[in-house]
């Protein structure tokens, strides 16, 4: 009978900055010279291999169980002119423990120094999932969370209120339902203003230690900038020392840390697999 | 500013581990306890909960699937489900592609060639070699692959997959194993070099080396076309019409739960002998099911597994078919290559219930074991009597006359005991190259790789032999 028309008149759309996230070009495997890395960390099964290939174009293998990326991962996509390679990191519940799979995405997020770092979250599981955000926010600065699976939440019942958990965590969120490809626009864009410098986050940091504690970590890591002056995680590094991380030892002792710190890209003598070989 | 002896690497760490003393080494406590604390009140602050507790779906399969009494025959229950759907499914396609691929297009080959006046040894190369493997390939795997694989994929998309491995978690730590084994274990039943990779959960070195010993025993894309055609030609066969494919799904099923259990028994005598030590605990996280994706999982499992598998086999099958034409066509001593190599293994083979061609055929299928069949084919039908591929063929690939394949294996001299000592040993043996090179680069050891294929290779050897020398006792006997 009488057809539906479309809402929204295009010259609305072509306004909108979101309009420009129709210009997302997915460039697979294809990744010479990008202009910024995006790490993409999270929880086992909240749809980070989801993510990566609706960013990508690519068809990495997606199952519903924790565990099923346990390598990184690899693509690309272009986007408002600047092109972005995308690490897609195997799921983890902290960064603290030492098994090879939390190995390789902490190693990532501490000496791949990424420009941006997604931690995609479960929206349905918020608690568990912070736990990993908190410690990936304690490494770099430069967060965007993805707040996914916002499809089950509401089947759940769950409302996330995601404007006060941006403003308690200092870092954008963005909810999404990536299997539905729903905000992965906002996903982008929030991506690309936190790389060009148009976002600045302040990620809350760790405010529950314990006084006394407090104050062994400020003595270190007040040495550790010392040091290392241009080293944008001072305080963690500390934490990990104090902990006794022999991974983050050993990075002291061989020189690697004062490379980042110098800027130069430790990757080629830093590679994953030597670091997955030596804790055997 | 500070004490000079900082300013240096050594000086850092040495600082460091005299604070370490003074918080008195509880650091890592404290650090969790911290974050624990920050994130439960964001979330808290974040998330609204509902005020009534509704009906919750997930919780209801899961305390079904996932019962004490009901886990276990669900779960047989479900994978039976699976290959019934593969095996009558397969059955029409598979007759067809025949007919077309090896009842009319191969003899439009021979006579086109034929006309053109072809060397023979060139159309023997290209057409009774080349393309009767890659012919073969496609149609005897193809059908049941495009069937099995979607429907495998779709119950991993639900989230059935972790609840098995909840299942089967007790019984892995009963066997002195890692309960995450029961995860690597699942990705083996796609691909063992796969399944070797994802062991890398596992943070125990000791329970790693288990889980990837053993994997081997999960049946793999390159095998479950070769368990479903021998459970279909041997063991449905044996059944009347109507049954016959629900027997050989239950073969199948048969097949795939002997191997969870050899993985049970190795891995708890590895962690006996080899590999003692202590068991880790863990926490399994149960997904919340998902309404799978119908279209997108048939979409990519045909693109990623089906096609993937099938050009691998192909890659494998073509070169493989050429090597066996030329081993079958040339001769010493008045007898070809291949009969001379058949013949030196056949003592062996028959001792443990299968046959020269069969042991030649893993020999040839070392890189890839979805070549297994179409060896065997190959190697029967240019050696066990059936020379000139060409004269005969019309009569063993007419598909009227029943399955074609089973009309070549007969031939052959192959029995019952054949077909089940060969889904047996299908089952039990060394892993693919591809899978041993992953064991290598994932242990780094030699060792490790090379027992990792002795160990299921002997085991192979010891199962059928048994079963030969008692089906053999209770054939006389009757």
């Amino acid at each position: 009978m009488s057809e539906v028309k479309p809402l929204t008149p295009q010259a609305a759309c072509e306004t909108c900055p979101v309009h420009n996230a129709a210009n997302l070009l997915k460039l697979g495997v294809d990744m010479t010279d990008w202009d910024y890395v995006v790490a993409l960390a999270g929880n086992p099964n909240t749809g980070k291999s989801t993510v990566f290939n609706a960013l990508t174009g690519l068809r990495q293998h997606t199952g519903n169980w924790p565990g099923k990326t346990v390598t990184r991962a690899e693509g690309g996509f272009e986007y408002g002119g600047h092109k972005y390679k995308l690490v897609d990191l195997p799921g983890t519940y902290s960064l603290l423990s030492t098994s090879l799979d939390e190995e390789v995405a902490r190693d990532f997020l501490l000496f791949g120094q990424p420009d941006v770092s997604i931690v995609v979250v479960d929206a349905t599981r918020l608690e568990r999932n912070l736990n990993l955000a908190l410690q990936v926010m304690e490494i770099t600065e430069r967060v965007v969370i993805c707040l996914n699976l916002m499809d089950e939440a509401r089947r759940h019942g769950l409302q996330v209120d995601e404007r006060r958990l941006a403003r308690d965590l200092g870092v954008p969120v963005v909810p999404t339902s990536a299997r539905y490809s729903r905000g992965l626009d906002d996903l982008v864009a929030a991506i690309a203003d936190v790389a060009n410098g148009v976002t600045r986050p302040k990620p809350r940091r760790l405010k529950s230690l314990t006084p006394e504690l407090e104050r062994v970590v400020s003595r270190l890591a007040a040495h550790v900038e010392e040091l290392y002056p241009d080293l944008p995680n001072a305080r963690w590094v500390a934490l990990r020392l104090l902990d006794g991380d022999e991974r983050i030892a050993e990075a002291i002792h061989l020189g690697e840390l004062g490379d980042l710190s110098r800027g130069l890209s430790p990757e080629e003598g830093m590679s994953i697999q030597p670091a997955a070989e030596a804790s055997r | 500013m500070s004490d000079p002896s900082v300013r240096s690497p050594a000086g850092l760490l040495e600082e460091a581990r005299t604070l370490r003393w003074e918080t008195g080494g509880n650091v890592h406590e404290k650090l969790v306890e911290a974050v624990y604390t920050e994130a439960a009140r964001l979330a808290d602050r974040a998330v609204l909960r509902p005020d009534d507790r509704r009906f919750d779906l997930d919780r209801t399969i899961d305390r079904l699937v996932t019962s004490r009494t009901w886990g276990i025959p669900i779960m047989v229950l479900l994978f039976a489900l699976v290959f019934w759907i593969t095996i009558t499914g397969a059955n029409i396609p598979s007759a067809w592609l025949s007919d077309l691929l090896i009842g009319r297009i191969y003899p439009a080959l021979q006579s086109g060639a034929a006309a053109i006046n072809m060397p023979a040894w060139i159309s023997g190369l290209l057409i009774d070699g080349m393309y009767l493997a890659t012919a073969w390939v496609v149609s005897v795997m193809l059908p049941p692959m495009a069937i099995f694989f979607p429907l495998f994929t779709l119950l991993e998309d639900f989230g059935y997959l972790p609840r098995v491995a909840f299942n089967l978690d007790a019984l892995f730590k009963r066997a002195g194993a890692h309960g995450k084994q029961a995860l690597s274990m699942m990705m083996g039943f796609g691909c063992n070099a796969a399944g070797v990779i994802a062991t890398r959960i596992i943070d125990s070195p000791r329970e790693r080396l288990i889980a990837i010993l053993t994997n081997n025993f999960a049946l793999c894309n390159g095998r479950w076309p070769t368990q479903i055609l021998l459970a279909t030609i041997f063991i449905g066969a044996l059944a009347p019409a109507y049954l016959a494919g629900l027997v050989s799904a239950l073969a199948v099923v048969g097949i795939t739960m002997l191997g969870v259990l050899l993985t049970f028994v190795t891995s708890w005598g590895l962690s006996k002998t080899l590999l003692k030590g202590e068991v880790s605990t863990f926490s399994l996280e149960l997904p919340p099911y998902r309404p799978p994706r119908v279209l997108q999982t048939i979409y990519t499992s045909i693109i990623d597994r089906t096609i993937y598998v099938l050009w691998r086999a192909v890659v494998f099958a073509m070169p493989a078919g050429a090597a066996i034409w030329l081993s079958a066509n040339v001769q010493v001593g008045g007898l070809s290559l291949a009969e001379h190599l058949i013949n030196f293994l056949n003592p062996f083979g028959l001792l443990i219930g299968l046959n020269g061609v069969i042991l030649v055929a893993y020999i040839v299928a070392i890189p890839a074991n979805e070549i297994v069949i179409p060896t065997v084919l190959m190697l029967t039908v240019l050696t066990a009597g059936l020379s000139g591929v060409g004269s005969g063929a019309g009569v063993m690939f007419d598909a009227s006359s029943g399955s074609a394949t089973h009309a070549v294996l007969q031939a052959g001299g192959w029995t019952l005991l054949t077909g089940l000592n060969l889904m047996l040993f299908s089952l039990i043996h060394n892993p693919c190259s591809t899978t041993l090179y992953t064991i290598y680069k994932e242990t780094g050891s030699m060792r490790w790789m090379i027992l990792s294929a002795v160990i299921p290779l002997a085991m192979g050897f010891t199962v059928t032999f048994f079963v030969a020398q008692i089906w053999r006792l209770v054939a006389a006997l009757l």
